[in-house]
């Protein structure tokens, strides 16, 4: 669809902004609605409107299916990484008080990790299906 | 008082959306009638205070879904396939099931009852200790990310089985993409 003028500049414009937009959403997600789950999404939704515009072959040269494929597995070894972290500093599996020494900034380190492994997995499995469903 | 009738409509509107997407035939616009289902359902989590849910429908529901089922309907075609005739078996599976949930429904508290036992000691203990012991404004993360870590960790996980599922079904083997890679060099 990149021969559609207005939709190939309506995308250049959108793309960025959904993108910041998913970040918010991501580092917000403790003070405002939102987290890794929804932040995750809206990320891999502007990738897919890419993939919509431009092609899924250039989307496939921005992001490359196996490195996508090695970030939702990444994502939920960041969460599990950071439950371990809690049992070696000598807490429970995925308590972040033990994290640092003020549990209050170690509560806060800890869910922003998590969500951050979220975020990922989320928004990789969601380009992934777009990839497993789309034909050129 | 106003909100119950915004409820009310909301939930009319779902009735009217689901009964159109039930006799729609055009798979397009079946696809594009569950985007207004969830984006309506979106509205209704609004109205109930619930607006981490909201914001989830709407991003998964109305966005990401539908893109999908678009995509799958691009490999099949538009129309579906009518039968005309009636599945007894199928009518009694539905009635059964549905006279259950009904059944079901009778021990379920009221709606927002104050002796619903979820509001009875778990709710206040959240509201009350979350901001002393996790230290962030937003009651649902810290319920989502610290209290029910664990349980989050499985909905991770879950996701990260149906992208496998997915990919092990649907998806291209490796030696597919580098082919499409060097077709486009050459």
């Amino acid at each position: 669809m990149e021969h559609h003028l207005v939709l190939n500049v309506v995308a250049r414009i959108l793309i960025p902004l959904i993108m910041l937009f998913a970040l918010y959403v991501q580092f917000h997600g403790d003070y405002g609605p939102g987290g890794g789950f929804q932040a995750g999404v809206i990320f891999a939704a502007s990738f897919i409107l890419y993939g919509i515009i431009y092609g899924i072959e250039r989307l496939r040269k921005v992001v490359h299916p196996s490195f996508i494929r090695s970030l939702s597995a990444l994502g939920v070894l960041i969460y599990v990484s950071v439950g371990i972290a809690g049992v070696l500093n000598g807490g429970e599996f995925l308590n972040y008080n033990v994290l640092l020494e003020d549990p209050r900034t170690g509560q806060h380190i800890g869910i922003i990790f998590i969500e951050l492994g979220v975020g990922m997995t989320v928004a990789s499995t969601m380009i992934l299906l777009f990839y497993a469903f789309a034909r050129p | 008082m106003i909100v119950l009738y915004i409820n009310v409509i909301i939930l009319c509107l779902l009735v009217i959306t689901a009964i159109a997407i039930n006799q729609q035939d055009n798979l397009f616009a079946t696809t594009m009638l569950t985007g207004i289902f969830s984006l309506l359902s979106a509205s209704l989590f609004v109205c109930l205070d619930a607006v981490d849910v909201a914001f989830t429908e709407a991003a998964v529901g109305a966005g990401i879904a539908l893109i999908l089922f678009l995509g799958a309907l691009s490999l099949i075609k538009y129309k579906e396939k009518i039968k005309n005739k009636i599945s007894f078996l199928g009518f009694f599976i539905v009635i059964l099931t549905g006279s259950l949930l009904i059944y079901g429904l009778q021990d379920i508290p009221a709606f927002a009852s104050p002796e619903n036992p979820v509001q009875t000691y778990l709710a206040d203990r959240y509201i009350v200790a979350s901001e002393k012991e996790i230290g962030i404004p937003n009651l649902v993360t810290s319920v989502l990310a610290s209290y029910r870590g664990y349980d989050t960790l499985g909905e991770v996980t879950v996701i990260f089985t149906a992208c496998i599922g997915v990919l092990m079904l649907l998806g291209r083997s490796r030696g597919d993409y580098k082919g499409i890679v060097s077709r486009e060099k050459s």
